[in-house]
């Protein structure tokens, strides 16, 4: 009985976000307050709906009820409980749950902390919001429903668990994936709101602004921890392989970043609001665009969930009335929202130009870049795919552009920057960034290319952060004084350089080599000797492995004892490499097993990687910063007018 | 002019829009060859070896006039236990059903045909999946469809149950001259 009340549960859902984009809206038209109000209860109510739904499923994966098609194909009797937890989002019909459920979990935060708005707006903004999960619930209940049974003759025992999502990484990575995709559709919601009412001012973008950055920080950790996840265990190390669904998960958070940073130019100067709004239609659409791609099957990918063409068609659908309903809203209804002011180039609002201008044409790269191989099919020029040649070339083409101006473009004044400012700040950061980068980049592999640009570039940002603080901080004024949000921007900025030295560093002086492993054998690479201890058997609860234990030594000293693995999970046969890794801030030792060749006898590729970390980290600071610019004291006052 | 501009991001999207729905009929039309293979309209593959009782199995005992269905399947899978039932059913119809017991060891087969049942006319050892190999098999369970000839007329990916075979397996199975009993 138990998930036919998920069923149930989830069919009240439907109900209430049919509710929920209705009644407000019916209340603005007819002036009837009572249903304006509604908006709130509506939205806990839709929440806790979902919830309880999600929780039965979760109930069914714990209990084993392989009755349920979805639990069979995707639990196990022998899977520890915590994969059984997650199993409940590793396949498409539970993870589009979480995805509604997330988007319930986001609905009610905004319904409960947007008391000080404007009655007639939070209303409208929610009903977008019930509006979006309508179509989602509707997706789920007529296309993939996880309560369905398999009667009348459910399996004694379930297929399993994909082996590769066996991993804490990937129990983590969805739901914080979703809060930062989903978390887009609270700006969507107001852009439309903010088209619908006719009223955008710096409130509005106040307001939005933690938001925005809530959701883009969830964005960064989900892809930073995917990006990690596939490193130590799809075994091939690598940390980014343009696979269509990371590009998926990439577009929105390349606009969530353009966003939120022109969201800062709403705030403070009132101005680039249609640019603004575009952005904010835009993440979300694209994030919509990313389950679309992902879970309709036109697009091949490691990660690509049931193709089913009608699920396809019916996201298709609802992608349309969304999309091009907003942007219909948009192109009809933004004249009304003109931005009256011009602008200097010279100043911090034409950096935040630039910057955005740059993401743009990174994601639109990425966007060509993904559809690509189905552009080439659909003119019949036969199967093609883009590679990562392709997409390093241009994101570098825009980015180190990028880079170049956040260092300077963070210190700029608002409106107009002056000459004298721009002599006081620019030489002494040039002469500091120089003899730094340089420093770094002799230490570290003078004869790399790669490694210059990435040190002189993280260099030219870090220097440029301290000077600026340095020189804020100066005459009477202490580090005190600096907002929460100044720290939040420097710490995010000092993450992108942080990261551009792992990319940089990492990609030009990564080695590896394939080899062949017995019991004794030593490999060189580079300075450092791996060495065969010896191979071992081992049993985990539901699959059996081939250990090996390897010595990694360099001058006689021993650094690291690694232990790859090649697992075979018992309910679906399927063979799974558990990379051997010691990681370090300087450099990763890492190993993983191929083919055996023979008794205690394998095929192996070993790798050192230096400063792969850093890439991780770095992304890390950019979330952190997200988050410590938010806790600045002017979001906490609520949405008072604008002084 | 302005005004045009002001729709620049909507026609972008409508563009998009229809480029994914064209893809997606596309994909629609595609899936179904892509699925099935190769070997379709090809005779079953020449093979030799053993059964699970260690007797002589070759093409011949395969094809002996009737229509039948080859089920590739493991101990170790358990989707085969899931179809098995669905199969049961089918063989008490009266289809000849044939295994070719993949990648699994004679030991670990016998015991799990003797706890689940083993309704197969005969089956045939592939304990390195070399005849799977021949047959292009993804992963069991996979059912092919062979006609009285040894042609095979149809292949399923995936667990045979009440639906794919009404669905898709049966008109195959009349049309090249299969006989079910009445329920």
């Amino acid at each position: 009985m138990i998930p036919e009340f998920g069923l149930i549960a989830l069919i009240f859902s439907l109900l209430y976000a049919i509710l929920l984009a209705a009644l407000p809206s019916l209340g603005v038209i007819y002036r009837k307050p009572v249903l304006i109000a509604s908006a709130g209860p509506l939205s806990a109510m839709l929440f806790l709906s979902i919830l309880i739904s999600f929780v039965l499923l979760v109930w069914s994966f714990l209990v084993n009820d392989f009755s349920l098609s979805y639990v069979a194909q995707n639990s196990n009797a022998l899977l520890p409980w915590y994969y059984k937890v997650s199993a409940t989002w590793g396949a498409h019909e539970g993870s589009m749950l979480l995805w509604v459920l997330v988007l319930g979990g986001w609905i009610f935060a905004v319904g409960g902390l947007s008391n000080d708005l404007q009655a007639d707006f939070r209303a409208i903004a929610l009903a977008v919001l019930g509006f979006v999960s309508v179509g989602f619930l509707l997706f789920i209940l007529l296309t993939s429903n996880p309560f369905d049974r398999l009667l009348p003759f459910p399996p004694g025992e379930g297929n399993d668990l994909n082996p590769l999502l066996q991993d804490f990484g990937l129990i983590v990575h969805p739901p914080l994936l979703y809060m930062g995709y989903v978390g887009f559709s609270v700006a969507f919601s107001f852009a439309v709101a903010a088209l619908i009412c006719g009223r955008l001012d710096a409130t509005w973008a106040r307001w939005l602004r933690p938001w925005t950055n809530v959701a883009w920080a969830f964005l960064t950790l989900g892809i930073t921890l995917g990006s990690w996840w596939a490193y130590y265990e799809l075994g091939w190390g690598g940390w980014w392989f343009w696979d269509p669904v990371e590009n998926a998960s990439l577009m929105p958070w390349l606009v969530g970043t353009a966003l939120a940073h022109s969201l800062a130019v709403s705030e403070k100067r009132d101005m680039f609001k249609r640019w603004t709004l575009v952005l904010a239609l835009t993440a979300f659409s694209l994030s919509l665009l990313g389950t679309f791609l992902v879970r309709s099957g036109v697009l091949s990918s490691v990660h690509a969930f049931a193709n089913d063409p009608e699920r396809g068609l019916f996201i298709l659908l609802f992608l349309s009335i969304v999309v091009g309903g907003s942007l219909t809203l948009f192109a009809l209804r933004v004249r009304d929202l003109e931005s009256t002011q011009g602008f200097f180039a010279l100043s911090r609002e034409g950096a935040l130009l630039m910057n955005n201008l740059l993401l743009v044409l990174m994601a639109a790269v990425v966007l060509l870049g993904t559809l690509y191989p189905l552009l080439v099919d659909a003119l019949a020029l036969g199967s093609v795919s883009v590679g990562p040649p392709y997409f390093n070339l241009f994101l570098m083409l825009f980015g180190l552009p990028m880079l170049v101006f956040l260092a300077m473009g963070q210190r700029w004044n608002w409106k107009r920057m002056t000459a004298s400012k721009l002599l006081a700040q620019v030489p002494v950061s040039l002469v500091g960034a120089l003899v730094l980068g340089a420093a770094v980049a002799l230490l570290v592999a003078p004869s790399a290319p790669l490694v210059w640009i990435g040190a002189l570039l993280a260099s030219w940002i870090l220097v440029h952060s301290l000077h600026d603080i340095y020189q804020r901080s100066r005459g009477g004024r202490s580090l005190k004084s600096l907002r929460m949000a100044y720290w939040g921007m420097v710490l995010g900025h000092v993450g992108v350089a942080v990261a551009a030295v792992g990319i940089s560093f990492s990609t030009e002086l990564t080695d590896f080599r394939d080899v062949r492993m017995q019991i004794g054998s030593v490999q060189q690479l580079g300075d450092y000797q791996f060495s065969v201890e010896g191979f071992r058997h081992e049993e985990g609860p539901n699959y059996v492995a081939e250990l090996a234990d390897i010595r990694v030594s360099r001058e006689g000293k021993t650094l690291a004892l690694l232990q790859p693995e090649k697992r075979r999970y018992l309910a679906s046969g399927s063979i799974m490499t558990e990379a051997g890794i010691a990681g370090s801030l300087w450099r990763d030792l890492y190993v993983s097993m191929g083919e055996p060749l023979g008794v205690d006898d394998w095929a192996m590729r070993i790798h050192v990687k230096p400063f792969i970390r850093w890439v991780w980290l770095g992304a890390l600071l950019i979330a952190l910063g997200a988050v410590l610019a938010i806790v600045d004291k002017r979001y906490r006052g609520g949405a008072e007018a604008e002084a | 002019m302005k005004r045009i501009v002001l729709f620049i991001p909507l026609i972008l999207f409508v563009l998009l829009a229809g480029f994914f729905y064209a893809a997606l009929e596309m994909r629609k039309t595609r899936s179904v060859e892509e699925l099935q293979s190769a070997l379709i309209g090809k005779p079953f593959p020449a093979f030799a070896g053993l059964g699970l009782a260690n007797e002589p199995v070759d093409l011949d005992t395969l094809v002996n006039g009737e229509v039948t269905l080859v089920n590739v399947w493991g101990s170790w899978c358990p989707s085969c236990v899931y179809e098995h039932p669905y199969l049961k059913q089918l063989v008490e119809r009266g289809v000849r059903l044939v295994g070719v017991n993949y990648k699994d060891t004679p030991e670990e087969a016998r015991a799990w045909l003797n706890r689940f049942g083993d309704i197969y006319a005969f089956h045939i050892q592939d304990p390195l999946g070399s005849l799977g190999i021949d047959l292009g098999v993804y992963g069991a369970p996979e059912t092919y469809l062979i006609d009285a000839e040894g042609v095979i007329r149809f292949k399923r990916v995936g667990v045979v149950d009440e639906r794919v075979w009404t669905t898709q397996m049966e008109p195959v199975y009349r049309q090249y001259g299969g006989q079910l009993d009445a329920e």
